[in-house]
């Protein structure tokens, strides 16, 4: 629902320059205008994703380093962090971070309640979320657009059948849904990844049917039937390349969701179990300190936000370098 | 237009019937009901009773007839905690909920309808940018570090607000605004672009060429053509609040529905768990269906489709 808005509000402002931009020409009364307009509008929009292309505005170099900075944890979180982040240390509870009264040399943001080292804890953390992120994306879009192929290929039963789970599902709201699941079934991490997986599973479902659908009427894939192409050779070699973009798009802004998700159950309690550091967790323990240790709290809660503005941050610029369709009409 | 509602309600009660029976269904995938819905130390005749009280001693198909049976005749059985009737346990604590998601409502739509607005009057310039801002990280932040930074900022900095309990107007302030940020931003968003779609049409340049003020412009011709996506966003938005809810009255130890169904999942309070999510998913359904209904009365359009 998200990203359907961003998607609105670009669409429009891209229109709304288009509309601006031509106010001088509209003064000769008699000129050929929807010619020249669409002309100039080509043009721009080769010239603006030429520019986009090559030189990326500083937002994204700023995303990309933070993502990157957070893959370069989880992947060396061994090596990375200075202590275990869950063996206890009772005899330094509660320390704050260096330069604050009550610090402890050894712990460079401090410790929780158990004399956990924080930083290390926020190290193993970014693991979690993007472990968790990466893999229910990839699960979720991967199904997600083989069903919504399927449904839009083959139509009858089998698309009335799906479409109708998937709008079940949206109408749902995730959370409760994965409450419910977590109630029955219980919280770990292979129930989490199903979950995750599940979470778009129904958007993607949709944006590669509606896809298939339009692209389906193209002249190409009419021209390749005709020819007596095969099915399979059909979907995999002009309908799948055709859908790719918007669906990686949906995707990586997509994957904000499915870490929110993560941090959320995690943070009632009923995600990650203890001891193992998540974020949302982390948050939620902090929680109980933030009138004598608010950084428990607050430095997990800066670590997802980070992350999850520069995943968002980053799914938009795609959105408009890959799919001018989306920015487009 | 009454054949309609007609057909959409009927979509509503399938919507319904399929998550009863998917409950159904999970709970029975998950294991035995008696060994999940007593607790370990339950004796063989507990166990015994409980399965004839439940008719776990019948065929499937039975047990799924007796179970609608039960739903319909209103009887969601006794908490495993309290032993008390879960209906009586929900509608203690319903209040609380319903105050804090009304006062979200109300937040969301009192600062995101007008901000929205402004910023579109304001298309490109200073109020524009700023709102956008706001509402980009209004969008952002998740609810639960929301909450913990109005807590640090209100409560122990300034120390104006509680940040815990209920009971007084100051009480409700924090949590509704958190729960409300979600709903807020999104709304000024989709208020904003759809009205800056709307401005465009023509007859909105029509009026303006037949000198009606920018005021009466908005006001008469532009609002109640931008309000269709609006709504629409209004209602997909609502079951995301209930979700929230549980998040918001959790960290505000708002004593509602949301912080109850949290300790009833982690101490497996299966009856109590069953009753909630088919009160979400009743309240779910009747808002997207009360939003349906809604469009028909904002766009004289639609209800000519429809009839």
């Amino acid at each position: 629902m998200k990203s359907e808005n961003l998607h609105a509000s670009q669409r429009l402002s891209a229109l709304v320059e288009n509309v601006h931009r031509p106010a001088a020409a509209q003064s000769t009364p008699m000129q050929p205008a929807p010619v020249a307009k669409s002309q100039e509008n080509a043009l721009t929009l080769k010239q603006s994703q030429r520019r986009r292309g090559f030189s990326l505005p500083l937002s994204i170099w700023a995303s990309l380093f933070v993502l990157g900075f957070f893959i370069f944890c989880a992947l060396f979180a061994d090596w990375l962090a200075p202590h275990d982040p869950v063996a206890n240390n009772l005899r330094a509870r509660l320390a704050a971070p260096l330069g604050m009264p009550n610090a402890q040399p050894d712990f460079l943001l401090g410790t929780d309640a158990l004399g956990r080292d924080l930083l290390s804890r926020l190290i193993y953390g970014a693991r979690v979320s993007l472990t968790i992120g990466f893999v229910g994306t990839l699960v979720g879009l991967l199904v997600g657009s083989l069903s919504g192929v399927l449904a839009g290929y083959l139509g009858g039963w089998l698309d009335e059948a799906i479409m109708f789970l998937a709008d079940a599902l949206i109408a749902l709201p995730f959370l409760v849904v994965a409450l419910t699941v977590v109630a029955i079934f219980g919280s770990n991490l292979g129930v989490l990844v199903v979950l995750a997986s599940f979470s778009g599973w129904a958007g993607y479902t949709r944006l590669a049917r509606g896809q298939v659908l339009s692209v389906n009427q193209q002249p190409y894939v009419l021209a390749a039937r005709s020819i007596g192409s095969s099915s399979v050779r059909l979907m995999l070699r002009h309908l799948l390349p055709n859908i790719t973009a918007p669906l990686v798009v949906m995707a990586t802004l997509g994957m904000t969701s499915v870490i929110l998700l993560e941090s959320s159950l995690s943070f009632l309690g009923l995600g990650i179990q203890p001891p193992t550091p998540a974020w949302g967790a982390m948050l939620g323990e902090g929680r109980d300190y933030l009138h004598t240790s608010w950084w428990l709290g607050v430095l997990p809660g800066v670590a997802i936000m980070l992350l999850t503005m520069s995943i968002s941050q980053i799914g938009d610029w795609l959105r408009d370098l890959l799919d001018p369709s989306m920015r487009g009409a | 237009m009454a054949r309609y509602g007609l057909r959409r309600l009927l979509r509503g009660l399938v919507t319904m019937w399929l998550v009863v029976t998917v409950v159904f269904v999970a709970l029975r995938i998950s294991g035995d009901p008696a060994k999940a819905m007593l607790p370990d130390d339950a004796s063989v005749a507990q166990i015994e009773a409980f399965n004839r009280r439940y008719g776990l001693d019948q065929p499937i198909p039975v047990q799924y007839a007796l179970y609608l049976r039960n739903i319909l005749a209103g009887d969601f059985g006794d908490s495993l905690r309290e032993h008390r009737p879960v209906t009586e346990l929900v509608s203690a604590r319903m209040g609380n909920t319903l105050l804090l998601g009304f006062a979200a409502i109300a937040i969301a739509l009192a600062i995101g309808l007008p901000a929205g607005i402004l910023a579109a009057i304001y298309h490109n310039r200073l109020w524009d940018r700023l709102l956008t801002a706001g509402a980009f990280i209004g969008q952002s932040i998740p609810n639960f570090f929301l909450g913990i930074l109005l807590i640090l900022f209100f409560s122990l900095q300034l120390r104006s607000l509680p940040s815990s309990g209920t009971g007084t107007w100051q009480h409700l302030i924090l949590p509704a605004f958190t729960l409300s940020t979600g709903l807020l931003s999104s709304m000024a968003r989709m208020m904003r672009s759809s009205l800056l779609e709307v401005m465009r049409q023509e007859y909105v340049r029509t009026a303006r060429a037949k000198g009606f003020s920018n005021r009466q412009i908005i006001l008469r011709h532009c609002l109640r053509n931008a309000a269709i996506p609006v709504l629409t966003l209004f209602g997909l938005s609502l079951g995301g609040l209930i979700g929230g809810a549980a998040i918001t009255e959790t960290i505000f130890a708002w004593p509602g529905i949301g912080r109850f169904a949290v300790g009833a999942i982690s101490s497996r309070d299966y009856p109590l768990i069953q009753y909630i999510v088919l009160l979400v998913a009743a309240s779910v359904v009747s808002a997207n269906f009360i939003v349906d209904m809604l469009y028909g009365v904002i766009d004289p359009r639609i209800r000519a489709e429809r009839a």
